[in-house]
Protein backbone atom coordinates (compact mmCIF):
# COMPACT_ATOMS: atom_id res chain seq x y z
CA UNK A 1 0.00 0.00 0.00
CA UNK A 2 1.32 2.99 -0.72
CA UNK A 3 0.91 5.08 2.71
CA UNK A 4 2.35 1.87 4.13
CA UNK A 5 -0.94 1.18 6.40
CA UNK A 6 -2.07 -2.45 6.92
CA UNK A 7 -4.82 -4.34 6.38
CA UNK A 8 -5.14 -7.24 9.13
CA UNK A 9 -7.88 -10.09 9.32
CA UNK A 10 -8.45 -10.28 13.65
CA UNK A 11 -9.98 -13.11 15.23
CA UNK A 12 -11.11 -12.37 18.25
CA UNK A 13 -12.50 -14.29 21.49
CA UNK A 14 -16.14 -12.90 22.26
CA UNK A 15 -17.83 -14.46 25.08
CA UNK A 16 -20.99 -12.39 26.78
CA UNK A 17 -19.88 -13.11 30.45
CA UNK A 18 -18.76 -15.75 32.70
CA UNK A 19 -21.60 -18.07 32.60
CA UNK A 20 -21.50 -18.41 28.73
CA UNK A 21 -19.55 -20.12 26.36
CA UNK A 22 -17.33 -17.78 24.24
CA UNK A 23 -16.65 -18.04 20.56
CA UNK A 24 -14.28 -16.45 18.17
CA UNK A 25 -15.26 -13.72 15.44
CA UNK A 26 -13.39 -12.46 12.35
CA UNK A 27 -13.58 -8.99 12.03
CA UNK A 28 -11.34 -6.72 9.10
CA UNK A 29 -8.69 -4.03 10.34
CA UNK A 30 -8.36 -1.66 7.82
CA UNK A 31 -6.24 0.59 7.21
CA UNK A 32 -3.87 0.12 10.45
CA UNK A 33 -0.67 2.17 10.63
CA UNK A 34 2.54 0.24 11.75
CA UNK A 35 3.21 2.80 14.13
CA UNK A 36 -0.07 1.90 16.33
CA UNK A 37 0.20 -0.13 18.96
CA UNK A 38 -1.76 -3.49 19.63
CA UNK A 39 -4.31 -1.66 21.68
CA UNK A 40 -4.61 1.71 19.48
CA UNK A 41 -5.01 -0.87 16.49
CA UNK A 42 -8.29 -2.52 18.93
CA UNK A 43 -9.59 1.56 19.38
CA UNK A 44 -9.81 2.12 15.75
CA UNK A 45 -12.00 -1.63 15.31
CA UNK A 46 -13.92 -0.87 18.04
CA UNK A 47 -14.73 2.52 16.77
CA UNK A 48 -16.28 1.44 14.20
CA UNK A 49 -17.80 -1.19 15.70
CA UNK A 50 -19.51 1.18 17.61
CA UNK A 51 -20.01 3.19 14.63
CA UNK A 52 -22.37 0.04 13.06
CA UNK A 53 -23.94 -0.14 16.63
CA UNK A 54 -22.27 -3.75 17.74
CA UNK A 55 -20.92 -4.13 20.95
CA UNK A 56 -17.17 -3.08 21.24
CA UNK A 57 -14.67 -5.51 21.83
CA UNK A 58 -13.75 -5.68 25.63
CA UNK A 59 -10.32 -6.18 26.76
CA UNK A 60 -8.34 -5.17 30.07
CA UNK A 61 -6.19 -1.93 29.81
CA UNK A 62 -4.62 1.36 31.95
CA UNK A 63 -1.60 3.00 31.75
CA UNK A 64 -0.39 1.92 27.91
CA UNK A 65 3.18 2.47 28.85
CA UNK A 66 4.17 -1.02 30.50
CA UNK A 67 3.84 -0.61 34.39
CA UNK A 68 0.35 -0.87 35.13
CA UNK A 69 -0.11 -4.49 34.51
CA UNK A 70 -3.77 -4.44 33.52
CA UNK A 71 -3.26 -5.18 29.46
CA UNK A 72 -3.40 -8.99 28.62
CA UNK A 73 -3.89 -10.64 25.03
CA UNK A 74 -3.33 -13.91 23.93
CA UNK A 75 -1.87 -12.74 20.20
CA UNK A 76 -0.40 -15.51 17.91
CA UNK A 77 0.21 -18.38 20.53
CA UNK A 78 2.01 -15.99 23.04
CA UNK A 79 0.82 -13.40 25.98
CA UNK A 80 2.00 -10.04 24.87
CA UNK A 81 2.59 -10.95 21.26
CA UNK A 82 5.53 -11.88 19.65
CA UNK A 83 8.24 -9.53 21.34
CA UNK A 84 9.96 -10.12 24.33
CA UNK A 85 10.07 -8.25 27.72
CA UNK A 86 7.26 -5.99 26.52
CA UNK A 87 3.59 -5.94 27.55
CA UNK A 88 0.77 -5.83 25.19
CA UNK A 89 0.48 -2.38 24.75
CA UNK A 90 4.15 -1.92 23.75
CA UNK A 91 3.35 -3.84 21.02
CA UNK A 92 3.68 -2.16 17.89
CA UNK A 93 1.66 -3.29 14.65
CA UNK A 94 4.78 -3.21 12.47
CA UNK A 95 5.73 -6.01 14.16
CA UNK A 96 2.97 -7.91 12.10
CA UNK A 97 2.91 -8.26 8.12
CA UNK A 98 0.41 -6.57 6.12
CA UNK A 99 -2.54 -9.09 5.35
CA UNK A 100 -1.47 -11.39 8.31
CA UNK A 101 -4.78 -13.36 10.22
CA UNK A 102 -4.02 -12.57 14.38
CA UNK A 103 -6.03 -14.70 16.44
CA UNK A 104 -6.90 -12.39 20.01
CA UNK A 105 -7.35 -14.86 22.68
CA UNK A 106 -7.64 -14.08 26.77
CA UNK A 107 -5.09 -15.76 29.79
CA UNK A 108 -6.58 -19.13 29.97
CA UNK A 109 -6.74 -20.46 33.47
CA UNK A 110 -9.41 -21.83 36.04
CA UNK A 111 -8.22 -19.57 38.44
CA UNK A 112 -8.75 -15.91 35.79
CA UNK A 113 -12.44 -16.70 34.52
CA UNK A 114 -13.11 -14.99 31.57
CA UNK A 115 -15.04 -11.48 32.71
CA UNK A 116 -15.93 -10.65 29.13
CA UNK A 117 -14.57 -11.09 25.96
CA UNK A 118 -10.91 -10.71 26.66
CA UNK A 119 -11.16 -9.55 29.69
CA UNK A 120 -10.33 -11.77 32.57
CA UNK A 121 -10.64 -11.86 36.23
CA UNK A 122 -7.13 -11.76 37.98
CA UNK A 123 -8.38 -11.06 41.45
CA UNK A 124 -6.38 -14.19 42.01
CA UNK A 125 -3.74 -12.30 42.56
CA UNK A 126 -4.84 -9.74 44.75
CA UNK A 127 -5.91 -12.50 46.89
CA UNK A 128 -2.31 -14.08 47.19
CA UNK A 129 -1.01 -10.75 47.72
CA UNK A 130 -3.29 -9.93 50.61
CA UNK A 131 -2.46 -13.67 51.97
CA UNK A 132 1.23 -12.38 52.62
CA UNK A 133 2.61 -10.11 50.44
CA UNK A 134 3.27 -7.82 52.57
CA UNK A 135 5.63 -5.73 55.22
CA UNK A 136 3.82 -4.88 58.34
CA UNK A 137 5.44 -1.68 59.45
CA UNK A 138 5.00 -0.17 62.97
CA UNK A 139 4.29 4.04 63.28
CA UNK A 140 6.60 5.81 65.40
CA UNK A 141 9.67 8.42 64.90
CA UNK A 142 10.74 8.50 60.90
CA UNK A 143 13.84 6.60 60.83
CA UNK A 144 16.77 8.22 58.86
CA UNK A 145 16.90 6.98 55.33
CA UNK A 146 19.24 4.74 54.83
CA UNK A 147 19.23 3.62 58.06
CA UNK A 148 19.48 -0.04 57.21
CA UNK A 149 22.37 -1.14 55.31
CA UNK A 150 21.64 -3.97 52.09
CA UNK A 151 24.59 -4.62 50.12
CA UNK A 152 24.12 -3.52 46.68
CA UNK A 153 23.43 -6.82 44.87
CA UNK A 154 20.79 -7.85 46.99
CA UNK A 155 18.97 -4.25 46.48
CA UNK A 156 19.52 -4.72 43.15
CA UNK A 157 17.80 -8.94 43.06
CA UNK A 158 14.84 -7.74 45.35
CA UNK A 159 14.09 -4.91 42.80
CA UNK A 160 14.26 -7.21 40.16
CA UNK A 161 11.86 -9.37 41.35
CA UNK A 162 9.57 -6.10 42.29
CA UNK A 163 9.34 -4.96 38.72
CA UNK A 164 6.42 -7.62 38.37
CA UNK A 165 3.44 -5.95 37.64
CA UNK A 166 1.54 -8.73 38.22
CA UNK A 167 0.03 -9.12 34.53
CA UNK A 168 -0.32 -13.09 34.74
CA UNK A 169 1.70 -13.47 31.01
CA UNK A 170 3.30 -15.92 33.01
CA UNK A 171 0.14 -17.96 33.62
CA UNK A 172 -1.36 -17.40 30.61
CA UNK A 173 1.98 -18.76 29.27
CA UNK A 174 2.60 -21.66 31.35
CA UNK A 175 1.35 -25.19 29.81
CA UNK A 176 -0.14 -25.98 33.55
CA UNK A 177 -1.26 -22.70 34.33
CA UNK A 178 0.92 -22.29 36.74
CA UNK A 179 1.08 -19.18 39.00
CA UNK A 180 4.48 -19.86 40.77
CA UNK A 181 6.40 -17.24 38.60
CA UNK A 182 4.25 -14.33 39.94
CA UNK A 183 4.33 -15.89 43.37
CA UNK A 184 7.76 -16.22 43.84
CA UNK A 185 8.56 -13.30 42.67
CA UNK A 186 6.60 -10.90 45.16
CA UNK A 187 8.23 -13.83 47.90
CA UNK A 188 11.61 -12.72 46.53
CA UNK A 189 11.11 -9.16 46.72
CA UNK A 190 10.43 -8.93 50.04
CA UNK A 191 12.07 -11.68 51.79
CA UNK A 192 15.76 -10.68 50.35
CA UNK A 193 15.54 -7.21 52.11
CA UNK A 194 15.87 -7.17 56.15
CA UNK A 195 12.54 -4.89 56.33
CA UNK A 196 11.02 -8.75 55.11
CA UNK A 197 12.28 -10.95 57.37
CA UNK A 198 10.26 -10.56 60.42
CA UNK A 199 7.53 -11.92 58.11
CA UNK A 200 9.61 -14.30 55.65
CA UNK A 201 9.00 -17.87 57.34
CA UNK A 202 5.02 -16.88 57.68
CA UNK A 203 4.65 -15.06 53.79
CA UNK A 204 6.13 -18.17 51.88
CA UNK A 205 3.82 -20.55 53.61
CA UNK A 206 0.73 -18.13 53.62
CA UNK A 207 0.97 -17.43 49.57
CA UNK A 208 1.91 -20.70 48.82
CA UNK A 209 -1.44 -22.10 50.69
CA UNK A 210 -3.51 -19.17 48.74
CA UNK A 211 -2.12 -19.81 45.76
CA UNK A 212 -2.92 -23.69 45.79
CA UNK A 213 -6.60 -22.63 46.74
CA UNK A 214 -6.78 -20.27 43.97
CA UNK A 215 -6.65 -23.90 41.41
CA UNK A 216 -2.99 -22.70 39.88
CA UNK A 217 -1.22 -25.64 38.03
CA UNK A 218 2.00 -26.95 39.08
CA UNK A 219 5.18 -25.61 37.67
CA UNK A 220 7.40 -28.07 35.95
CA UNK A 221 10.42 -25.52 35.64
CA UNK A 222 9.59 -24.77 31.42
CA UNK A 223 10.71 -22.04 31.48
CA UNK A 224 7.90 -20.61 29.63
CA UNK A 225 7.01 -17.82 32.07
CA UNK A 226 10.08 -16.39 32.06
CA UNK A 227 10.51 -16.36 28.51
CA UNK A 228 7.24 -14.79 28.41
CA UNK A 229 7.49 -12.42 31.35
CA UNK A 230 7.34 -8.20 30.31
CA UNK A 231 9.84 -7.60 32.94
CA UNK A 232 11.78 -11.05 32.32
CA UNK A 233 11.25 -12.00 35.81
CA UNK A 234 13.77 -14.93 36.38
CA UNK A 235 13.12 -18.75 37.08
CA UNK A 236 16.02 -17.98 39.83
CA UNK A 237 12.55 -16.69 41.93
CA UNK A 238 10.80 -19.99 42.03
CA UNK A 239 13.67 -21.83 43.58
CA UNK A 240 13.94 -19.13 46.10
CA UNK A 241 10.52 -19.21 46.89
CA UNK A 242 11.25 -23.55 46.61
CA UNK A 243 13.95 -23.17 49.01
CA UNK A 244 11.94 -21.01 51.60
CA UNK A 245 9.06 -23.23 51.39
CA UNK A 246 10.62 -26.09 52.39
CA UNK A 247 12.73 -24.48 54.92
CA UNK A 248 9.95 -23.17 56.61
CA UNK A 249 7.78 -25.85 56.68
CA UNK A 250 10.81 -28.43 57.91
CA UNK A 251 13.06 -26.22 59.97
CA UNK A 252 11.07 -22.91 61.24
CA UNK A 253 9.30 -22.29 63.83
CA UNK A 254 6.43 -19.97 62.22
CA UNK A 255 3.41 -22.28 61.43
CA UNK A 256 0.13 -21.18 59.31
CA UNK A 257 -2.93 -23.28 59.66
CA UNK A 258 -4.78 -23.80 56.90
CA UNK A 259 -8.58 -23.41 55.79
CA UNK A 260 -9.44 -27.10 56.48
CA UNK A 261 -8.36 -26.94 60.45
CA UNK B 1 -4.23 -31.61 58.92
CA UNK B 2 -1.61 -32.03 60.48
CA UNK B 3 1.89 -29.95 59.51
CA UNK B 4 3.11 -32.86 57.89
CA UNK B 5 0.26 -33.94 55.56
CA UNK B 6 -0.27 -30.28 54.73
CA UNK B 7 3.45 -29.71 53.49
CA UNK B 8 3.52 -32.94 51.21
CA UNK B 9 -0.39 -32.15 49.63
CA UNK B 10 0.88 -29.03 48.61
CA UNK B 11 1.55 -28.06 45.05
CA UNK B 12 5.37 -27.41 46.32
CA UNK B 13 5.40 -31.12 48.90
CA UNK B 14 3.87 -32.78 46.05
CA UNK B 15 6.94 -31.45 43.42
CA UNK B 16 9.43 -32.56 45.78
CA UNK B 17 7.95 -36.12 46.09
CA UNK B 18 8.18 -35.86 42.42
CA UNK B 19 11.86 -33.99 42.63
CA UNK B 20 13.58 -36.92 45.38
CA UNK B 21 12.00 -40.09 43.86
CA UNK B 22 13.02 -38.56 40.68
CA UNK B 23 17.02 -37.96 41.80
CA UNK B 24 16.97 -41.36 43.63
CA UNK B 25 16.24 -42.95 40.72
CA UNK B 26 18.94 -41.01 38.61
CA UNK B 27 21.38 -42.57 41.46
CA UNK B 28 20.05 -45.89 40.15
CA UNK B 29 20.93 -45.64 36.49
CA UNK B 30 24.44 -44.98 37.60
CA UNK B 31 24.64 -47.95 39.89
CA UNK B 32 23.01 -50.59 37.36
CA UNK B 33 25.08 -49.26 34.47
CA UNK B 34 28.39 -49.86 36.04
CA UNK B 35 27.44 -52.98 37.46
CA UNK B 36 26.27 -54.26 33.77
CA UNK B 37 29.49 -53.15 32.41
CA UNK B 38 29.92 -56.65 33.17
CA UNK B 39 28.25 -57.62 30.14
CA UNK B 40 30.96 -55.98 27.88
CA UNK B 41 33.57 -59.10 29.90
CA UNK B 42 34.76 -61.65 27.51
CA UNK B 43 34.02 -64.23 30.20
CA UNK B 44 31.24 -66.47 29.27
CA UNK B 45 28.70 -64.26 31.69
CA UNK B 46 30.68 -65.03 34.54
CA UNK B 47 31.34 -61.86 36.04
CA UNK B 48 27.55 -60.27 35.37
CA UNK B 49 26.07 -63.87 36.83
CA UNK B 50 27.79 -63.10 40.03
CA UNK B 51 26.80 -59.47 39.67
CA UNK B 52 23.36 -60.78 38.94
CA UNK B 53 23.17 -62.79 42.06
CA UNK B 54 24.98 -60.42 44.45
CA UNK B 55 22.46 -57.89 43.50
CA UNK B 56 19.70 -59.91 44.75
CA UNK B 57 20.73 -61.75 47.34
CA UNK B 58 22.74 -58.76 49.41
CA UNK B 59 20.33 -58.05 51.76
CA UNK B 60 21.07 -53.98 52.25
CA UNK B 61 20.68 -54.14 48.51
CA UNK B 62 17.46 -55.87 48.64
CA UNK B 63 16.37 -53.13 50.77
CA UNK B 64 17.67 -50.45 48.59
CA UNK B 65 15.90 -52.22 45.80
CA UNK B 66 12.31 -52.08 47.41
CA UNK B 67 12.88 -48.62 48.07
CA UNK B 68 13.61 -48.15 44.01
CA UNK B 69 10.24 -50.13 43.13
CA UNK B 70 8.23 -47.58 45.60
CA UNK B 71 10.03 -44.66 43.85
CA UNK B 72 8.98 -45.80 40.62
CA UNK B 73 5.38 -46.22 41.73
CA UNK B 74 5.24 -43.37 43.58
CA UNK B 75 7.13 -41.06 40.83
CA UNK B 76 4.73 -42.48 38.38
CA UNK B 77 1.67 -41.98 40.68
CA UNK B 78 2.49 -38.37 41.64
CA UNK B 79 3.34 -37.39 38.10
CA UNK B 80 -0.49 -39.03 37.08
CA UNK B 81 -1.95 -36.34 40.34
CA UNK B 82 0.05 -33.52 39.35
CA UNK B 83 -0.78 -33.83 35.67
CA UNK B 84 -4.69 -33.96 36.07
CA UNK B 85 -4.26 -31.09 38.34
CA UNK B 86 -2.47 -28.97 35.80
CA UNK B 87 -5.36 -29.91 33.00
CA UNK B 88 -8.12 -28.68 35.66
CA UNK B 89 -6.03 -25.74 36.05
CA UNK B 90 -6.94 -24.40 32.46
CA UNK B 91 -9.98 -26.02 31.41
CA UNK B 92 -10.15 -24.14 28.19
CA UNK B 93 -6.92 -24.35 26.03
CA UNK B 94 -5.93 -21.87 22.97
CA UNK B 95 -7.14 -21.92 19.69
CA UNK B 96 -3.46 -20.76 18.19
CA UNK B 97 -0.66 -23.22 19.48
CA UNK B 98 1.29 -21.75 21.99
CA UNK B 99 4.83 -20.41 20.49
CA UNK B 100 6.67 -19.71 23.97
CA UNK B 101 10.59 -20.70 23.45
CA UNK B 102 10.77 -23.58 25.94
CA UNK B 103 12.56 -27.08 25.41
CA UNK B 104 11.40 -29.71 23.65
CA UNK B 105 11.65 -32.55 26.52
CA UNK B 106 9.82 -30.08 29.50
CA UNK B 107 7.10 -29.77 27.30
CA UNK B 108 7.08 -33.72 26.79
CA UNK B 109 7.91 -35.47 30.05
CA UNK B 110 4.55 -37.04 30.25
CA UNK B 111 4.91 -38.81 26.96
CA UNK B 112 8.77 -40.01 27.96
CA UNK B 113 7.88 -40.93 31.25
CA UNK B 114 4.85 -43.13 29.34
CA UNK B 115 7.21 -44.43 27.46
CA UNK B 116 9.93 -44.97 30.19
CA UNK B 117 6.96 -47.05 32.18
CA UNK B 118 6.13 -49.20 29.95
CA UNK B 119 9.79 -50.22 29.54
CA UNK B 120 10.21 -50.70 33.16
CA UNK B 121 7.22 -53.02 33.13
CA UNK B 122 8.85 -54.93 30.17
CA UNK B 123 12.08 -55.21 30.91
CA UNK B 124 11.25 -56.50 34.28
CA UNK B 125 8.93 -58.99 33.18
CA UNK B 126 11.62 -59.85 31.01
CA UNK B 127 14.65 -59.93 33.35
CA UNK B 128 13.77 -59.33 36.96
CA UNK B 129 11.05 -61.58 37.02
CA UNK B 130 12.14 -64.44 35.15
CA UNK B 131 15.77 -64.69 37.50
CA UNK B 132 12.85 -64.75 40.21
CA UNK B 133 10.01 -66.98 39.20
CA UNK B 134 11.57 -69.67 40.58
CA UNK B 135 11.57 -68.10 44.19
CA UNK B 136 7.78 -66.74 43.43
CA UNK B 137 6.35 -69.72 42.29
CA UNK B 138 8.05 -72.25 44.77
CA UNK B 139 9.13 -74.59 41.80
CA UNK B 140 11.66 -75.47 39.70
CA UNK B 141 10.71 -74.51 36.11
CA UNK B 142 14.01 -73.83 35.06
CA UNK B 143 13.45 -70.70 32.79
CA UNK B 144 16.89 -69.99 33.67
CA UNK B 145 19.26 -72.10 33.39
CA UNK B 146 21.97 -72.29 35.78
CA UNK B 147 26.16 -72.66 34.70
CA UNK B 148 29.57 -73.81 35.98
CA UNK B 149 32.23 -71.62 35.79
CA UNK B 150 35.67 -72.87 37.25
CA UNK B 151 38.38 -70.59 37.81
CA UNK B 152 42.09 -71.19 37.95
CA UNK B 153 43.11 -68.81 41.19
CA UNK B 154 46.93 -68.88 40.60
CA UNK B 155 46.81 -67.43 37.20
CA UNK B 156 42.87 -65.90 37.40
CA UNK B 157 42.39 -67.38 34.39
CA UNK B 158 38.82 -69.12 33.14
CA UNK B 159 38.85 -73.20 33.24
CA UNK B 160 35.96 -74.01 32.04
CA UNK B 161 31.97 -72.78 31.59
CA UNK B 162 29.63 -75.33 31.65
CA UNK B 163 25.72 -75.06 30.89
CA UNK B 164 24.31 -77.22 33.43
CA UNK B 165 21.17 -79.69 33.16
CA UNK B 166 17.98 -79.12 34.52
CA UNK B 167 17.77 -79.59 38.00
CA UNK B 168 17.70 -78.08 41.64
CA UNK B 169 20.72 -76.11 41.93
CA UNK B 170 21.52 -73.12 43.99
CA UNK B 171 24.06 -70.46 43.70
CA UNK B 172 27.48 -71.84 45.32
CA UNK B 173 31.14 -70.79 45.07
CA UNK B 174 33.94 -73.69 46.56
CA UNK B 175 37.48 -73.54 46.07
CA UNK B 176 39.44 -77.06 46.00
CA UNK B 177 43.22 -77.08 44.88
CA UNK B 178 43.49 -73.96 43.84
CA UNK B 179 40.35 -73.95 41.43
CA UNK B 180 37.21 -71.72 42.24
CA UNK B 181 34.15 -73.26 41.08
CA UNK B 182 30.97 -71.51 40.80
CA UNK B 183 27.60 -72.26 40.04
CA UNK B 184 25.02 -69.22 39.24
CA UNK B 185 21.79 -68.45 36.83
CA UNK B 186 22.92 -68.07 33.32
CA UNK B 187 21.25 -64.63 33.00
CA UNK B 188 23.77 -63.75 30.47
CA UNK B 189 22.23 -66.25 28.26
CA UNK B 190 18.89 -64.35 28.91
CA UNK B 191 20.59 -61.32 28.17
CA UNK B 192 21.95 -62.84 24.81
CA UNK B 193 18.87 -64.72 23.48
CA UNK B 194 16.59 -61.64 24.38
CA UNK B 195 19.35 -59.14 22.68
CA UNK B 196 19.20 -61.23 19.16
CA UNK B 197 16.00 -59.95 18.55
CA UNK B 198 15.92 -56.45 15.77
CA UNK B 199 12.53 -55.43 17.10
CA UNK B 200 13.84 -55.82 21.16
CA UNK B 201 16.80 -54.06 20.54
CA UNK B 202 15.19 -51.47 18.35
CA UNK B 203 12.53 -51.03 21.53
CA UNK B 204 15.05 -50.27 23.82
CA UNK B 205 16.92 -48.27 21.82
CA UNK B 206 14.26 -46.11 21.80
CA UNK B 207 13.39 -46.18 25.48
CA UNK B 208 16.94 -45.16 25.94
CA UNK B 209 16.50 -42.38 23.97
CA UNK B 210 13.34 -41.73 25.64
CA UNK B 211 15.15 -41.48 29.35
CA UNK B 212 18.06 -39.28 27.74
CA UNK B 213 15.38 -36.41 26.95
CA UNK B 214 13.24 -37.35 30.21
CA UNK B 215 16.50 -36.69 31.99
CA UNK B 216 17.76 -33.36 30.22
CA UNK B 217 14.83 -32.05 31.63
CA UNK B 218 14.37 -33.99 34.69
CA UNK B 219 18.10 -33.92 36.45
CA UNK B 220 17.82 -29.67 36.46
CA UNK B 221 14.06 -29.50 36.78
CA UNK B 222 14.62 -31.67 40.32
CA UNK B 223 17.11 -29.44 41.80
CA UNK B 224 14.95 -26.12 40.77
CA UNK B 225 12.08 -27.84 42.74
CA UNK B 226 14.88 -28.67 45.70
CA UNK B 227 15.28 -24.79 45.55
CA UNK B 228 18.90 -25.59 44.89
CA UNK B 229 19.55 -23.97 42.22
CA UNK B 230 21.83 -20.55 41.95
CA UNK B 231 23.54 -18.55 39.31
CA UNK B 232 26.82 -19.76 41.13
CA UNK B 233 26.34 -23.05 40.65
CA UNK B 234 23.30 -24.08 38.12
CA UNK B 235 26.19 -24.52 34.96
CA UNK B 236 27.61 -27.18 37.04
CA UNK B 237 24.26 -28.87 37.44
CA UNK B 238 23.47 -28.12 33.82
CA UNK B 239 26.43 -29.60 32.39
CA UNK B 240 25.58 -33.09 34.66
CA UNK B 241 22.17 -33.20 33.61
CA UNK B 242 23.13 -32.54 30.50
CA UNK B 243 26.19 -34.82 29.49
CA UNK B 244 25.89 -37.56 32.07
CA UNK B 245 22.67 -38.23 32.54
CA UNK B 246 21.31 -37.50 29.17
CA UNK B 247 24.60 -38.34 27.33
CA UNK B 248 26.39 -40.91 28.82
CA UNK B 249 24.40 -42.94 30.78
CA UNK B 250 21.44 -43.67 27.73
CA UNK B 251 24.54 -43.96 25.34
CA UNK B 252 25.95 -46.91 27.70
CA UNK B 253 22.61 -48.94 28.19
CA UNK B 254 21.58 -48.49 24.50
CA UNK B 255 25.62 -49.49 23.68
CA UNK B 256 24.47 -53.33 25.56
CA UNK B 257 21.52 -54.30 23.27
CA UNK B 258 23.54 -52.98 20.38
CA UNK B 259 26.16 -54.13 21.12
CA UNK B 260 24.98 -57.90 21.81
CA UNK B 261 22.89 -57.86 18.61
CA UNK B 262 25.53 -57.00 16.24
CA UNK B 263 29.13 -58.76 18.00
CA UNK B 264 27.39 -61.02 20.58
Amino acid sequence: MSNGNMNLTLKVWRQKNAQTSGKFVTYKAEGISPDMSFLEMLDVVNESLTKKGEEPIYFDHDCREGICGMCSLYINGRPHGPKRAITTCQLHMRSFKDGETITIEPWRAAAFPVVKDLAVDRSAFDRIQQAGGYVSINTGGVPDANEIPIPKVIADEAFNSATCIGCGACVAACKNASAMLFVSAKISQLGMLPQGQPERWSRVQSMVAQMDEEGFGNCTNTGACEAECPKEISLTNIGRMNNDYFSAKLFREERVHDHAE
Amino acid sequence: MSEFKQTFNSSLGKKLIMALTGLFLCTFLIVHLSGNLALFKHDNGQAFNAYANFMTHFPPIRVVSYLLYLSILVHTIYAIILTVNNRKARPIGYASAPKSPVSWSSKNMGLLGSILFLFIVIHMKDFWFKYHQDDFTGKSTHVIPFKEYKTDLVTGKQISARDLPPGDYNYAVFTEGGIETMVAKDLNQTVEIAFKQWWYVAFYVIALGALSFHLLHGFQSAFHTLGWIHRKYKPIIYFIGTWFFAVIIPLGFAAMPVYYFFFG
